[in-house]
């Protein structure tokens, strides 16, 4: 069973990592074709610079929507593991979303809360959520996501990727982050990025190469 | 010339929710998010009685794009049901999702603010949809007659499908009976 609440590491007791360490780390972990829908702005760069899959979608504005678009992917393709990597600023504008997802409890879905407390990509202004000292797993569980848990360091975000490949989800884990820049920026082609991602989905086939 | 109309055997024409719900299934859209509006009521009661349809309620009329536009790229064809003050929710998201990644996404507006409004605010909002619809260059019909109601939904969908594109369906109180002041109600 993944962990429980009331052993979960508190916010505060978390270490601070890298966002693109930890992409790559998830990246490593992916061998059967999981979906993987990046938030906007550095959630999804980094995700890009940890080398591009078929499987991942990579937002550009609609800010707040990894979560349903994840949930959209999970209901459709229910033998999928779908992955939604988001942001805090990007969650706390969306926060309804994870009521959505309890209510459902769609078992393919994991989300990934990336919490650095800040609008880095705009100047780094802090969160009003890091401000408040929002937590966002507490929030997680009290909208009916139980096992939503912080990692408390590379280790244990590891050995909860395990449990969000291998068990029945929906998972909500959360990652505190320094303050480290993306390592790359997404190429911006909407068109092409959904065409390879129906592609690697086998939503689509074409004859184009791609 | 034989009065066709008046033979008592004949089947009576299916409600506009009927209808709609008919055309959805031979287009197959089976997902189904709403955020709940009363004239759209018996819609939405019929799409969660039919094991067809996976339909659920959400928070925020975006997240109901969000969730549409993930199902459409994963093979599963959805539409977003809410009404016109939800639809004002929606430049940004629609902006940046369903028309940047071209993706056909379906919205279905249960049309408020016009034609015997009780509420300004539902009013003023009304004034935004069609010009957020037209400026955004997003296909939309408005549907105001029984009679059209499945020829206008059926080619909305399979346009939106085969051009990639998303669009909007309107369902105008001229179809529905829109929604009436509790008191006018209650006199009628």
């Amino acid at each position: 069973m993944p962990s429980a609440p009331d052993t979960a590491t508190a916010a505060h007791n978390a270490r601070r990592m890298h966002r693109a360490e930890l992409m790559r780390r998830l990246a490593a972990r992916l061998t059967r074709g999981e979906a993987v829908i990046g938030g906007i702005g550095n959630t999804n760069f980094d995700l890009w610079a940890a080398g591009h899959r078929a499987q991942n979608f990579y937002m550009l504005g609609s800010m707040g929507l990894a979560v349903p678009i994840a949930l959209g992917v999970a209901l459709a393709q229910a033998d999928r593991k779908v992955f939604a990597l988001e942001g805090d600023g990007s969650l706390l504008m969306q926060l309804g979303c994870l009521s959505t997802v309890a209510a459902l409890a769609p078992r393919n879905l994991a989300i990934l809360v990336f919490d650095n407390g800040a609008y880095q990509i705009t100047g780094g202004q802090p969160t009003p959520a890091a401000a408040s000292g929002t937590d966002f797993m507490a929030i997680a569980r009290g909208c009916g996501l139980p096992t939503a848990a912080w990692a408390a360091d590379e280790a244990e975000f590891e050995r909860m990727l395990d449990q969000c490949l291998a068990a029945d989800g929906p998972h909500v884990v959360g990652l505190k982050l320094d303050n480290q820049k993306p390592a790359a920026q997404t190429e911006r082609d909407p068109a092409q990025i959904r065409d390879r991602f129906m592609r690697g989905l086998g939503a689509k086939r074409s004859a184009l190469p791609g | 010339m034989a009065a066709e109309s008046t033979d008592a055997t004949a089947t009576p024409p299916l409600a506009w929710h009927e209808t709609v719900v008919a055309v959805l299934k031979a287009n197959e859209v089976r997902l189904v998010p709403y955020v709940p509006d009363n004239v759209l009521r018996p819609l939405i009661e019929a799409v969660h009685a039919d094991p067809f349809f996976t339909t659920f309620a959400t928070a925020r009329e975006e997240e109901a794009v969000g969730i549409v536009a993930g199902g459409c790229m994963a093979g599963t064809r959805g539409i977003a049901m809410m009404q016109t003050s939800g639809f004002a929710t929606l430049a940004n998201v629609l902006a940046s999702l369903p028309c940047a990644f071209q993706i056909p996404v379906l919205l279905l507006v249960s049309e408020r603010g016009t034609l015997g409004e009780f509420n300004i605010g539902q009013a003023m909002v009304w004034r935004t949809m069609r010009p957020v619809l037209e400026s955004l260059a997003m296909e939309h019909h408005t549907i105001t007659r029984l009679d059209e109601c499945a020829f206008i939904c059926d080619r909305t969908i399979k346009q939106a499908v085969a051009t990639q594109q998303p669009a909007a369906l309107i369902l105008s109180p001229l179809l529905t009976g829109g929604k009436v002041p509790a008191a006018a109600a209650a006199k009628a």
